[in-house]
Order: C-alpha cells, then sequence, then structure tokens
C-alpha cells in the first residue's frame, strides 16, 4: 500500500503537485473500471480516488451521479469496491475511496476500515461526513492505518477551516466553488483564496477540487495547491462510449493533465 | 444512557439520542450554522413570533377547529376527534411550517427559496408563502409525482413558482430533496431552503418541529375545552413526519395520552413495496440525518412505495426515530386498502374528503378504538385535504367514467 503521506513527500521531492483521478468502481461495469484506472495510472496520475456508486448523491453533479446509477444499475456491490480498489492499489499509486457515509455504516465502520486496509487502500474521501460526526471513523481510521481526508469550501469559517484541517490526515480536499462535481469552462477565482486561508491554519497538503478538466486548467490551479483532483471530465469520458474508445479517451485526458501539473509550478511564474 | 425528555431535544448539535447530526456537504455546514442562529434568534424575538402568530391566524385560518366527528365515531365504536389541520390556508398542515421557514428567509435576507414536494402539498404552501412575502420560489419534484400530482403543478405556477421536474433516481421525492440540495449548496449565499418536513440536517427537524407545534398545542387546549379531559390517544400519519412531530410535542409531557404514528404500509411487507420506515428500516444516514431509513444490504436506499405521494419517502424524521426507541410513541404501518376504506368512510360519515396521508391516521384510529374500547377519545390529527388525491381515489374506487373517445 501506498501511503498519501509517501506520495505527498516524493512529490515534494519532485516539485509539483500530486495528480488525483476519480473514476466509479463498477462503471461502466467493474472490468473496465480497473482497465480504465489502471490506464489513468499509467499516464501519469499519482493519487487514484476510486468513487463509491450511491443512490443518493447530494455532491454530485450530473455526469457523477449518471455513472453512479448505470453501475448501481449493474448491479454493483461493496465488495465490488473493494475488488477495484485492490486492482488499483497494484499499480503501486495510492488509491482513497470517496464514499457518502452510509454505505460505510451500514457495512459497519470498523469492518469496513479493516477491509479496506487488507485490499491496500489509504483512506477516505467524505463528502458528507464532517469532523463533529466522524467519531467512529477516526477510531476506526487510527486502528487500522488509514487517512480520512474531510472537504472545505469557500463558505467554511476560519474556525471551520482549523478544525477540519486538523481532523484530515494525508491531506485537505478544498472544493474549489460553491456546487457540485462537474467541469467548468474557468477555474474558481475563490480557489487561491480557499487554499490562502487553509495555508494560514495547516501545513498539511492541500488538494483542489471540481471543475478541472483539461492541462491548462491543471497547470492553473496545481500552481498554488499541493493536488489538483480530477473527476467528471474523467468519468465523461467513459459515458455512452464504448469501453475501448472510453479507456483511450481516459489516456489522452490523464496524459493532458499530467503535463499540466507538470508544468504548474513554472507556469506560475 | 438514560433518555432524556424529548422536550430538551434536540442537543445543541442537533442528536435526538442516536439520531438526528447533520451529515452534509461542508459546503452548507456555515448557512446551517447560520439558519440556527437565526431561528434560535428569531424564536427568543417578541416581535418575530408576534408577526408569526398574526400571519397564521389572519393570513393562514389557524388555530384549525377540532371537529367532534359523531358519525364517524358511532362506526368506530369510540370518539373521535379530527383536528382539522385541512382547513389551513392551502389545505394542510404544512401552511405552518412553511411560512415560519419563509419569514425566517426574509429576517436573514435571502430574495430566493427553495423548496422540494412530493404531493404537493408543500410546493404549494411554499409558493403560496412566497408569493405571500415576495420571495422568489422554485420547487423540485419528482418527475412521477408532477404526472401524480399534476393540478398542484398548476397551482404552484399560477402562485408565479417555477416547478422543475427531476428525473433523476426513483423520479419521487427523495430525488426531489436530491436536487433541492444540489441547488442550495449552489445558491446558498442568496437563496434559503424551505424544508418540508422534520427531517434533514439539524436544525431543520427541530425548527419544522417548532413551527408546526401549534398542532398539538392547540388541539390539546381545544380538546380540554370540548370533553374537559385530555384524549386517551392522539394519532397522526408519518412520512417524513412533520404533521405527527407538530401533533405530538404539544403532548409529550402528558403520560396518560397514548401517541401513535401510522406509516405506509403501502401493498403490505410481504410485496417490499411500502413507506414504513420505522417498523421496517434500519438505522442509516440520508439527506442530512441519522434515523432509520429503509435500504438493501449495501446501505443503498431502497424506494418506498405508497399510494399516497406525501408518504412516500424512505426516511422519516430523527426526532420520530427517537420516539419509537424510547417508546414514548409507537408506530404502525397502514396499508393503502386500509388507507381507502378509511378514506371512504369518512367521506361517506362527515362528508369531509382527507388527504390520502391522513386517511392513514383515520385507518389507524379506527384500529385503535377496538382496542381501547367505547370509552375512549382518539385525537385524529387531519393533517390535509383531499383535493389533491380526488384522481387517485376516483380511480381506486373505479369511479371515472371512461373519457369520450376512449378506445375508440
Amino acid at each position: 500500500m501506498t501511503s498519501l503521506a509517501e506520495t505527498f513527500a516524493r512529490l515534494a521531492d519532485e516539485g509539483r503537485p500530486a495528480l488525483v483521478g476519480y473514476l466509479p468502481a463498477g462503471f461502466p461495469d467493474v472490468a473496465t473500471s480497473i482497465r480504465a484506472i489502471e490506464a489513468m495510472v499509467e499516464c501519469g496520475v499519482d493519487i487514484v480516488e476510486v468513487g463509491f456508486p450511491y443512490s443518493d448523491p447530494v455532491m454530485d453533479g450530473p455526469v457523477i451521479q449518471v455513472a453512479a446509477q448505470q453501475a448501481l444499475a449493474g448491479g454493483v456491490r461493496t465488495s465490488d469496491v473493494f475488488e477495484v480498489v485492490r486492482a488499483s492499489a497494484a499499480t503501486g499509486a495510492a488509491t482513497v475511496v470517496m464514499t457518502y457515509w452510509n454505505p460505510v455504516e451500514h457495512y459497519g465502520v470498523d469492518r469496513f476500515a479493516e477491509t479496506l486496509a487488507d485490499v491496500g487502500g489509504t483512506g477516505l474521501i467524505t463528502p458528507d461526513l464532517i469532523p463533529e460526526e466522524a467519531g467512529a471513523w477516526t477510531d476506526a481510521a487510527a486502528k487500522h492505518g488509514l487517512e480520512q481526508v474531510f472537504l472545505v469550501a469557500p463558505s467554511s469559517t476560519d474556525e471551520r477551516l482549523a478544525l477540519t484541517a486538523k481532523a484530515a490526515s494525508g491531506f485537505v480536499y478544498a472544493t474549489s466553488v460553491m456546487g457540485v462535481t462537474g467541469a467548468r469552462a474557468q477555474t474558481s477565482s475563490r480557489a487561491p483564496e480557499l487554499v490562502g486561508r487553509l495555508r494560514g491554519v495547516t501545513d498539511k497538503p492541500i488538494g483542489v477540487g471540481l471543475g478541472v478538466s483539461n492541462g491548462d486548467q491543471a497547470a492553473e490551479v496545481g500552481a498554488y495547491c499541493d493536488a489538483v483532483i480530477v473527476g467528471s471530465a474523467l468519468v465523461r469520458c467513459l459515458l455512452d462510449v464504448p469501453a475501448d474508445d472510453g479507456i483511450a479517451a481516459v489516456r489522452a485526458l490523464a496524459t493532458d493533465l499530467r503535463t499540466g501539473v507538470e508544468r504548474a509550478r513554472t507556469t506560475a511564474g | 444512557m438514560t433518555p432524556q425528555p424529548p422536550s430538551t431535544l434536540p442537543d445543541d448539535v442537533g442528536h435526538f439520542g442516536r439520531f438526528g447530526g447533520r451529515f452534509m456537504p461542508e459546503a452548507l455546514m456555515a448557512p446551517l450554522a447560520e439558519l440556527e442562529t437565526a431561528w434560535r434568534e428569531a424564536m427568543a424575538d417578541d416581535g418575530f413570533r408576534a408577526e408569526f402568530d398574526d400571519m397564521l391566524r389572519t393570513y393562514a385560518n389557524v388555530p384549525s377547529p377540532l371537529y367532534d366527528a359523531k358519525r364517524l365515531s358511532r362506526a368506530a365504536g369510540t370518539r373521535i376527534l379530527l383536528k382539522r389541520e385541512d382547513l389551513d390556508h392551502t389545505g394542510a398542515h404544512k401552511i405552518r411550517n412553511v411560512l415560519g421557514q419563509a419569514l425566517l428567509a426574509k429576517r436573514i435576507g435571502k430574495p430566493r427559496a427553495i423548496a422540494e414536494t412530493g404531493a404537493g402539498q408543500h410546493g404549494v404552501a411554499s409558493a403560496t408563502a412566497c408569493a405571500y412575502l415576495d420571495l422568489e420560489c422554485v420547487v423540485y419534484m419528482g418527475e412521477l409525482d408532477t404526472q401524480r400530482q399534476a393540478l398542484n403543478v398548476a397551482r404552484m405556477r399560477m402562485l408565479g413558482a417555477e416547478v422543475v421536474p427531476v428525473s433523476t433516481g426513483s423520479r419521487t421525492l427523495k430525488d426531489a430533496i436530491n436536487e433541492a440540495l444540489r441547488d442550495w449548496v449552489t445558491n446558498v449565499e442568496h437563496t434559503s431552503y424551505l424544508f418540508g418536513t422534520a427531517a434533514g440536517p439539524h436544525p431543520f427537524p427541530a425548527m419544522v418541529r417548532d413551527f408546526a407545534r401549534g398542532i398539538g398545542d392547540e388541539a390539546r387546549e381545544q380538546c380540554l375545552e370540548l370533553t374537559g379531559s385530555l384524549p386517551d390517544a392522539a394519532v397522526a400519519c408519518v412520512g417524513g413526519g412533520s404533521n405527527a412531530i407538530g401533533l405530538f410535542a404539544g403532548f409529550l409531557d402528558d403520560d396518560a395520552v397514548r401517541m401513535v404514528g401510522y406509516e405506509a404500509g403501502g401493498e403490505g411487507f410481504d410485496t417490499g413495496r411500502h413507506a414504513a420506515t420505522i417498523t421496517a428500516g434500519e438505522v442509516g444516514v440520508l439527506h442530512g440525518t441519522r434515523s432509520f431509513l429503509l435500504q438493501d444490504d449495501d446501505g443503498q436506499t431502497i424506494e418506498s412505495h405508497s399510494i399516497s405521494a406525501g408518504l412516500d419517502y424512505p426516511g422519516v424524521g430523527p426526532e420520530h426515530a427517537y420516539l419509537a426507541d424510547t417508546g414514548r410513541v409507537t408506530y404502525e404501518p397502514v396499508t393503502d386498502d386500509e388507507a381507502m376504506a378509511a378514506f371512504d368512510l369518512l367521506c361517506k360519515t362527515e362528508g369531509i374528503i382527507p388527504a390520502i396521508e391522513s386517511a392513514h391516521a383515520v385507518a389507524g384510529a379506527l384500529r385503535l378504538a377496538d382496542t381501547l374500547g367505547p370509552d375512549a377519545t382518539i385525537l385524529v390529527n387531519l393533517s390535509g385535504r383531499g383535493d389533491k388525491d380526488v384522481h387517485t381515489a376516483a380511480e381506486y374506487f373505479g369511479l371515472l367514467d371512461e373519457a369520450p373517445g376512449e378506445d375508440a
């Protein structure tokens, strides 16, 4: 298992931000989702977010929601998510699961942590779990050596930024806009301000997500944060296309994004 | 842990025992905190409360009467009193909560309001309150429900609201809430979310209860005045649970008053097509709160079913989960057929066409009457009128003439 801490330490030496790629487990089917993740890592993604398809993804926009619905309609189960994590971790990339809270709680918090660690996962990103409600997960994560990534938003108060950053491990996930997931034509002007506020309260790595969809945007965002997170744009590569075409599109996008993060610190000037 | 008396709940982070809380994106934490502060300050402000009470009295036809349903009582074999929330403006108890939340939106200074609706009652109430208080209004409604409740869609539009059909998921109330939450997280700076039931993240469950608790407080007083004593039982239908929590809040400290919430048993447990969340659900997290939830082995939400769109929700307010846990209130399912039999009886004996939601409560009261015997008094919250359900009921009872030209 490669941890987030190891990944960020390596990238600090390389002098560039991490590229984080999100794909849902089991979309369009389990085998293809594994192939897509492997392709993504081969083309330069450093950290994989395996999405746990969920029936009520309130934080997600239409692209990821449709993908989750298709995965669930195809019969994806919790066990499939773990299978995808195992395959992702086998690539050598640090692998985290992005999941809404109820599937974890229903599976059993400690049991989920134990299984996730067993299959090589390094932690969870929980879009609807805030530190105040995360006691059970914090205990289980500590027990099984897992990292917990919490989100902050432009609306977060300074007090909440400090509280959340303190509770987070691995990195702090800064949502760059007020809104749901989805590629956007322009990156957020609020993200640099949010990252700046976060830098004032934590030394932990900061990832920025929501809205990044190409290499230029990755370079722009990567100039001021430690990890550039891309989701919907990658998922869209696999929507309504034959599996091989979709994976080719994932390869092309991941390659573009990687060149973006590699020039992030130089283009920043 | 000894359960706290319900009247002191929730605690300061929104927990009712092991239920409730805030399971929402961080982006909504600041707005939820802002809302909670504004609500607490408003409720402590005599001016706000006076304005709210005045709106209820002069605009919403509140207090609603308590009606001694003598013919229904004869049929039931016990005395049944109906709290006539169907006579509130817009035809249901929903107007109380919505006027409270809309007034709060004005106080916070947010000019746009969003709401979700299942049967359309909350949507119509929201559109009404927004027209009355000059707020822009957008209502999210499952596509399936827009078809089942087409008249209410028209009503909302007449009142100036934009109705957005939601085509994701099960295309019902659950998905309308998801979509409304997405809107809120995107537009929260100038938008208030008028939440329709006593569920959702803190402070919604407590706030909705407090805006609706006039139902119980009035009924308690009216019952004492009419009968000289408290009822033996107070009953209500439970979907998300706003009318029920409003009624129960008035009687929680009266240990002698038995309370029962009637959930939608749909087509029966054996079919799996029901919405009996407390009776058949498991503890889980949905729409920002921990409560009982219909879910599968992987924690995915199961689509609920009820003949009543208003009860067709796979979750339930966390205070109900707590009251069930502590045993203070019992919850039982009523099937579609039982509810429709009670609907028919109430129409024929009293000349009152109830909402099908409310017919679940009437059916429960008829069942309870057999247990309590002829000397008991059962208070039923008749939460809404049946205009919106006439088409569904007419179809159920086979009362619709074939349209001319059909099958031509």
